[in-house]
């Protein structure tokens, strides 16, 4: 029998999601409300060269991708699965797509990361 | 003769009958953010490898009232995804025992609701102490 990918595809869904839900609304608020309006952190807080050196230094690096990959494969997969419920039949065809933007995604940040040398 | 034609009861809008099914949809919507803040994210490290011009262009950005909007109801929908997550955590978890005896479902959950709080505030924390 050939091996389902299933536990693979799950195993980012959870991970992903217990992300998101340990420190993604904390996450979303800082980046997108309270830094860009200067609000409790200046918005300085996410300056070009702060935001370079965090993505030049391996701590930093291993966080971005971390937080932008498994945020990606949480949200592709429930979407995926989501189809169903709006009566859209699935196969491996929306499959691949859906979970390849997860993959390319995770393509692309690693390309970044190491453009950002 | 006709050829036999089955009912199939539509699907259209079934969600919106039922106050538990819109708490699903809206719990599975919450992915859509999830995915969108990423490719957000995603967006800023493009921009910060192409350079301070573009990066401050992807700045500006963030500092518009749709972004600001977006991101606060990125915030609600997320906020909702994790108190779900760890309200289905008792289902999701093996058993998980202690001392012999199964942990309690709401011990499990207000465990990682806890956990999450604490998580949110170090992370607040962590950003405020370094802020410049």
């Amino acid at each position: 029998m050939k091996r389902s990918n299933k536990p693979i595809f799950w195993s980012l869904f959870g991970a992903g999601g217990t992300l998101a839900a340990l420190v993604g609304p904390m996450l979303v608020l800082i980046t997108g409300v309270l830094v860009p309006l200067g609000l409790l952190l200046p918005a300085d807080t996410m300056s070009f060269e702060r935001m370079r050196a965090f993505a030049q230094n391996g701590f930093g690096k291993a966080t971005i991708f971390v937080v932008i990959t498994l945020l990606l494969f949480h949200g592709f997969h429930r979407l995926y699965h989501c189809l169903h419920d709006f009566g859209v039949h699935v196969g491996p065809g929306l499959k691949a797509a859906f979970h390849g933007c997860a993959i390319a995604g995770t393509a692309a940040t690693v390309f970044l990361l190491a453009r950002i040398a | 003769m006709d050829a036999t034609r089955t009912y199939v009861r539509p699907m259209r809008g079934w969600w919106r009958h039922n106050p538990y099914y819109r708490a699903y949809i809206v719990r599975e919507m919450s992915a859509l953010f999830v995915a969108l803040y990423a490719l957000v994210l995603l967006t800023g490290l493009f921009r910060l490898s192409q350079g301070r011009a573009a990066y401050d262009g992807w700045r500006a950005g963030l500092a518009t009232p749709w972004a600001v909007a977006f991101h606060v109801i990125a915030f609600a929908f997320i906020a909702y995804h994790a108190w779900t997550w760890f309200a289905v955590m008792p289902k999701t978890l093996p058993f998980v025992r202690v001392g012999g005896r199964r942990v309690d479902d709401r011990t499990i959950i207000t465990a990682g609701a806890v956990a999450a709080v604490c998580a949110e505030l170090v992370l607040f924390a962590l950003v405020w102490w370094t802020r410049p």
